[in-house]
């Protein structure tokens, strides 16, 4: 059944270099995505656009083909005249688009019901093999039809690759424009930006909760750092962690029943645990140095943080209870900002090396380091929620931008907005339907 | 021109030593002048009588009762900000004199209060840079009670990298923003 993705998607891991750069930029996104790595060979794929989609705006299929370039793993080939009459039910002639080495065929059709809705329906074709994979059909009104494409993205990606896609997510990050600082949410390709918070003073460390609707962050508004969680959809916000001393780097248990803190209210910078309406505050562990940064892994056995306690920034390891820490990084001299894959299996975090600040994962088993970026500010790195990307911010042309890499280094992208610097990016949650 | 600029100053010298009560500071004009503005002013070479200029200071807000000679710039109570080295959470000799006048203020004013705000550099992660940065404030805190300052006088904060007081990426910006200031209650 899923021959073609295993195929391709071995044949991608490997081969996938870093050459000629794509550029697909969303023309109404105040954040715009460049790909600078991919390759050529990636899966080709036709997706002719569906019959009736003209309906709406914006087009359907121009959302998924961004979609699917961005991810560095498809190459979308244009379609010819003939083919724009095509829908899901039409009969496939397979030789003619494999003779347009197309590996994989998408069809479909919008169509308006009565109660003035749009149904979009589309099919997923395995060329090679001349089988259908698979179709679906989505119900819409106007304004959902960029979730839509996004869904119908993600469904294409899995049937290929045999992964879930990540282009119904969302990412927060904090931009800033002069005095002003806007805690921001956008979909994964940085279009329909919204603004959560804006504020004088600096907001830093946003961190999704599992449920992705909402964030824990730490706001500078009370002239110190405070830990505050915010809800996305109503905008109402409460403090999670307003201590004497500072309040900051929370981390979401997995189940969204809890926060870890760094506090300093008993002297120094110290982990805690506290409830997202600020009670039940614990101490999980003593040290006479830095302990910050922690993150659950995804079974909530273990907090991964950073911890100066060895001389140097080094990220270590603990029960989730407390209890005594391992250390787990041992080459460079600075290790900090540990994020743990969604599979529990690798680390990314922030590594300084010949004092460039680059992203590196840590594969937690073979105990292998591998550098993924070339950049030399890299900061806050996060997995997307497949584990297959890592969002980071990084400094280009003294600007704050974003980035984001593939786990094995391969593909690159970079978001930027037109003005002012984006930092402290957090990729969100699969949106549970 | 140098000479016009001299009898300025040796004049408004003389205005100072003869209207300034001791523990006001210089007239103003000796210290604002600005050499642009010089040939104008080097014009006024007979000024007004001792005891005749109302002194009017848009450079400092209403200061809290009792908390004037916080202000005062000839005491070291107006100096605020202690620098630290690379790495470094250790308080200078060379601030320790400014951090014993803080203790001793804090401890002949049993109702002040402070808050200290330390800073980092802006390389590295702005979580540990937080947690440098409450190192450097603790630091303070820690002279300032062994001086005799009561634990809830004092409450050390960090700002990280978040607001540095010079911008740029040189070593000059760097050192600049590797620092506690000192806030007392009505001041943030």
């Amino acid at each position: 059944m899923h021959s073609l993705p295993k195929r391709w998607f071995q044949l991608l891991a490997r081969l996938l270099p870093l050459a000629a750069a794509l550029f697909a930029t969303a023309a109404s996104a105040q954040l715009s995505i460049e790909i600078t790595g991919g390759g050529a060979n990636r899966l080709p794929i036709a997706i002719v656009p569906f019959a009736g989609e003209g309906a709406i705006q914006p087009g359907i299929v121009a959302i998924v083909r961004a979609d699917l370039e961005r991810s560095g793993l498809f190459r979308v080939i244009d379609s010819p005249q003939a083919a724009l009459q095509l829908t899901e039910a039409s009969a496939v002639n397979f030789p003619e688009w494999r003779s347009r080495t197309a590996d994989a065929l998408v069809l479909g059709s919008v169509g308006v019901l009565p109660d003035g809705r749009f149904e979009v329906r589309f099919r997923v074709f395995d060329v090679v093999k001349q089988a259908v994979l698979g179709g679906v059909a989505y119900t819409l009104n106007r304004n959902q039809v960029r979730a839509t494409a996004h869904r119908i993205s993600d469904y294409i990606y899995e049937k290929l690759t045999g992964e879930k896609g990540v282009f119904s997510t969302r990412i927060a990050y904090v931009v800033k424009r002069g005095p002003r600082y806007e805690l921001q949410i956008a979909d994964a390709d940085g279009a329909g930006e919204e603004t959560a918070l804006a504020s004088l003073e600096p907001i830093i460390s946003p961190a999704w909760s599992p449920d992705g609707r909402r964030l824990a962050y730490v706001s500078f508004e009370q002239k110190k750092p405070v830990v505050y969680v915010h809800s996305l959809q109503s905008g109402q916000r409460q403090v999670a962690a307003n201590f004497k001393g500072s309040n900051s780097a929370p981390a979401w248990a997995p189940d969204g029943s809890r926060l870890a803190v760094a506090l300093s209210r008993e002297g120094g910078s110290q982990i805690f645990s506290v409830n997202p309406d600020g009670s039940g505050v614990r101490r999980l562990m003593s040290s006479a140095g830095i302990d910050t940064e922690p993150v659950f892994s995804p079974d909530g056995q273990f907090i991964y943080f950073t911890s100066d306690r060895g001389g140097s920034p080094q990220i270590y390891r603990m029960p989730a209870a407390g209890g005594e820490a391992q250390r787990v990084t041992f080459e460079g001299t600075y290790n900090v900002s540990a994020r743990i894959s969604p599979d529990g299996k690798s680390l990314a975090y922030i590594s300084r090396n010949s004092g460039k600040f680059q992203v590196a994962k840590l594969d937690l088993a073979a105990r292998q380091v591998q550098i993924l970026t070339d950049s030399d500010k890299d900061e806050s790195p996060s997995f997307s929620p497949n584990g297959r990307m890592i969002l980071l911010a990084t400094v280009l042309g003294g600007r704050g931008v974003l980035s984001a890499v593939s786990a094995d280094g391969r593909v690159k992208q970079r978001l930027t907005v037109s003005s002012g610097d984006v930092r402290e990016p957090a990729w969100g949650p699969f949106v549970r339907e | 021109m140098r000479a016009i600029w001299m009898s300025v100053i040796a004049s408004a010298l003389l205005a100072g030593c003869a209207s300034s009560p001791p523990d006001e500071q210089p007239a103003a004009t000796v210290e604002d002048r600005t050499p642009g503005a010089a040939g104008s002013s080097g014009a006024q070479t007979k000024p007004l009588p001792s005891g005749q200029v109302a002194r009017v200071d848009l450079t400092q807000p209403k200061p809290a009762a009792g908390y004037s000679v916080l202000k005062d710039p000839k005491s070291i109570l107006s100096k605020r900000s202690v620098y630290f080295e690379l790495d470094s959470f250790s308080i200078k000799d060379e601030f320790k004199p400014l951090v014993e006048a803080h203790a001793k203020y804090l401890r002949e004013n049993a109702t002040a209060k402070m808050l200290i705000q330390g800073n980092t550099d802006e390389r590295g992660s702005r979580e540990y840079n937080l947690a440098l940065g409450q190192k450097r404030a603790d630091a303070m805190k820690r002279m300032l009670i062994l001086l005799g300052a009561k634990e809830e006088q004092v409450e050390s904060v960090s700002l990280g990298e978040e607001k540095p007081k010079a911008q740029g990426s040189t070593d000059e910006a760097y050192a600049e923003n590797r620092r506690d200031d000192i806030l007392y209650a009505g001041e943030y």
